[in-house]
């Protein structure tokens, strides 16, 4: 794993331009503070990315393929790669910073492990390398989640995990999210709380984007085998937390020539009141922790978002994204839920590829992309979409 | 001068801090519970303000929260309940919340009002001490609002002389590791905690909040401090209250020991 210095990532102060920071109550504070000063030390440690990189390799199955899709790319009249990383282990992209911060866990002498999960992608991550490690594993996951992603909550239920239903609020990610931070409170001194996205008080969003760099990282040289060429025109991802966008554009983040594509959930649509895109709907506040795009009321109350895709249903962004969009280094579209439907029939029956519904927004922008035929588009493809088989069978079916 | 600090130096010792959630149980019972609260001879109170994400607060307070919302409370209107009542309310008066509502409502525009309608101070559980410091201090020193820090059983001792060395009133000391109202009752351990802090002489007096709930807890963190802050077990009692007004003064007088 190797890490650049660009002016897009954290300052020394734990913010991302204006975004970020740690806006954390006192009883979070000593656990918080021992993970800044420790981090980056553990990660540089010789035996850490040893260890790190064998498990990626031998149990996650790294490096994922890229994949040339030539019907997708005659479809949209361009060259479209497809970085694989539904075949990660578990099935999507959530592994690369489970098995890291386990690790990190590890060394910290934690002896428990709480997250919270969405779509269930990161919760089964995280049960699955709890169980590999033997650490006790809790997850708080949204009523109305643990409802519409069922197999997931069965997998991590299998993996010997205790599922928690979050009741408060709107019974989501963000709901799961209060749920796991109030947990660690109560636990604070055995129990590591191993965040699933970029979001989160300093130094998470840095320390999940470093361990997810291993995505544009592999891009790189695969795309260089393939094209001669290490930058591509575009590199595309889904956006609601944003991990697997951190981890793809990672890398590409001063390579000016490469145009970043940022996906949100547009839900029913951006001017519906049922959505989650908050680059679109959001502005500057507090929530989890960070001080990033919001979307809220007038009053400052957090507003329930709304999207087909449990793992997108966020009602924030990681600040390292909203400095992105800030500073326009990336460029963000929001895709509907019917349009993300569309895309997961069209990748399946092109490719033979079934997408999470995360990812089916990201392969939905091309049609707005108009990109040339001589140019080379990466889309991450974050995740497989067994998970959304149910929702699949009730809505494109 | 400031109520809070004028409190401190009239009284050393067994000083109740009652907290509660504005526009709770009913939008309009804000003033009736703060006219309440001061004829049972209180000596502070602390009001909390409504948020959609408390994460510093377990379920009792979290479903008052929600209540408030969904009865319309906001920032705005409390200003309003908080200004009609203080000509009759005299005690200090505290705003408990997070910082979101703060940030949009602007903190400059946020402490010019707590002046005008005459709020002591603010405790933001998610206020970093370094923001605070760099960005805020300034603000709040203008408008004359404290700023009330949190401690904690696992916050190193030269924090803690950091955070008293900032702060201004008195010391919110958090009983135990925990969310509020998560437990009941005060441990030998959190007891040693409690004569730990107290054996560091800090400038500051401290208040000793979550897990108190009645007479013993409260005598128990008064043994060792000015006082206590009582939120979850009162917001239990207004939540099912028929008068509001005497069940309010009975529970202070039960916490007091009076009955």
């Amino acid at each position: 794993m190797t890490t650049t210095e660009s002016i897009y990532n954290v300052n020394e102060k734990g913010y991302y331009g204006q975004f970020g920071g740690a806006f954390i109550p006192e009883m979070l504070y000593p656990n918080v503070e021992e993970l800044r000063v420790s981090y980056l030390s553990i990660i540089a440690e010789p035996a850490f990315q040893e260890e790190f990189n064998a498990l990626l390799k031998d149990y996650v199955g790294r490096p994922t393929p890229l994949f040339l899709a030539k019907r997708l790319s005659e479809k949209y009249n361009t060259t479209v790669y497809l970085k694989r990383e539904d075949l990660c282990h578990t099935g999507a992209h959530k592994v690369n910073n489970t098995i890291g911060q386990i690790l990190v866990a590890k060394r910290l002498g934690k002896k428990k492990i709480v997250a919270e999960t969405g779509a269930g992608q990161h919760g089964v991550a995280t049960a699955t390398v709890c169980a590999l490690m033997g650490l006790e594993c809790i997850i708080y996951m949204g009523e109305i989640d643990i409802e519409r992603q069922a197999p997931n909550v069965a997998r991590m239920k299998m993996l010997g995990a205790e599922v928690r239903s979050a009741t408060s609020g709107s019974k989501t990610l963000k709901d799961a999210t209060n749920e796991a931070m109030r947990h660690w409170i109560n636990n604070p001194v055995d129990t590591h709380y191993i965040i699933g996205s970029v979001v989160g008080p300093h130094p998470y969003p840095d320390m999940v984007a470093r361990f997810q760099s291993v995505i544009s990282e592999e891009m790189k040289w695969q795309l260089t085998e393939k094209t001669g060429k290490s930058t591509p025109d575009y590199v595309v991802a889904c956006v609601g937390g944003g991990s697997n966008a951190a981890g793809a554009f990672y890398h590409f983040l001063d390579d000016k020539e490469t145009r970043l594509i940022a996906v949100e959930a547009g839900g029913h649509g951006i001017t519906t009141g049922m959505s989650a895109a908050t680059t679109f709907l959001g502005k500057m506040g507090v929530l989890h922790g960070s001080k990033s795009l919001l979307m809220q009321t007038t009053d400052g109350q957090v507003v329930e978002p709304h999207s087909i895709s449990a793992g997108l249903d966020y009602p924030g962004i990681g600040p390292m994204h909203a400095n992105l969009w800030e500073t326009k280094r990336a460029e963000f579209f929001a895709i509907t839920d019917e349009e993300a439907l569309e895309s997961s029939l069209e990748l399946s029956q092109l490719e033979g590829i079934i997408p999470a519904l995360e990812t089916a927004h990201a392969i939905a922008v091309l049609k707005y992309l108009n990109a040339k035929p001589n140019e080379t588009v990466v889309i991450n493809l974050s995740g497989r979409g067994d998970k959304d088989l149910a929702t699949y069978m009730k809505h494109v079916l | 001068m400031n109520r809070i600090v004028k409190t401190f130096q009239e009284k050393k010792e067994n000083i109740l801090n009652v907290y509660f959630t504005a526009g709770y149980p009913n939008l309009n019972d804000t003033s009736i519970v703060l006219d309440s609260l001061q004829k049972s001879g209180v000596d502070m109170i602390e009001i909390g303000m409504p948020y959609s994400d408390p994460v510093a607060d377990g379920e009792t307070i979290q479903q008052a929260n929600q209540i408030a919302l969904d009865n319309g409370m906001t920032v705005k209107l409390l200003f309003e309940q908080i200004e009609n009542v203080r000509q009759t309310v005299s005690v200090p008066i505290l705003l408990m919340g997070y910082v979101n509502p703060v940030l949009q409502f602007g903190v400059e525009e946020f402490c010019k009002k707590c002046q005008e309608v005459g709020v002591d101070g603010l405790i933001l559980p998610d206020m970093p001490v370094n923001v605070y410091e760099e960005e805020y201090k300034a603000i709040f020193d203008k408008y004359g609002i404290l700023n009330i820090f949190l401690i904690t059983p696992q916050t190193a001792d030269v924090r803690i002389r950091q955070i008293d060395e900032i702060s201004e009133g008195f010391i919110y000391m958090v009983s135990s590791a925990s969310t509020t109202g998560a437990k009941s009752g005060i441990s030998d351990v959190q007891e040693s905690y409690f004569e730990r802090i107290s054996a560091m002489n800090l400038r500051n007096p401290r208040l000793i909040g979550f897990g108190i709930s009645d007479n013993q807890t409260f005598q128990k963190a008064a043994k060792n401090s000015a006082g206590a802050i009582i939120g979850s077990a009162f917001v239990k009692v207004i939540g099912s209250a028929k008068d509001l007004e005497k069940e309010t003064i009975d529970f202070v007088e039960m916490v007091r020991g009076n009955n």
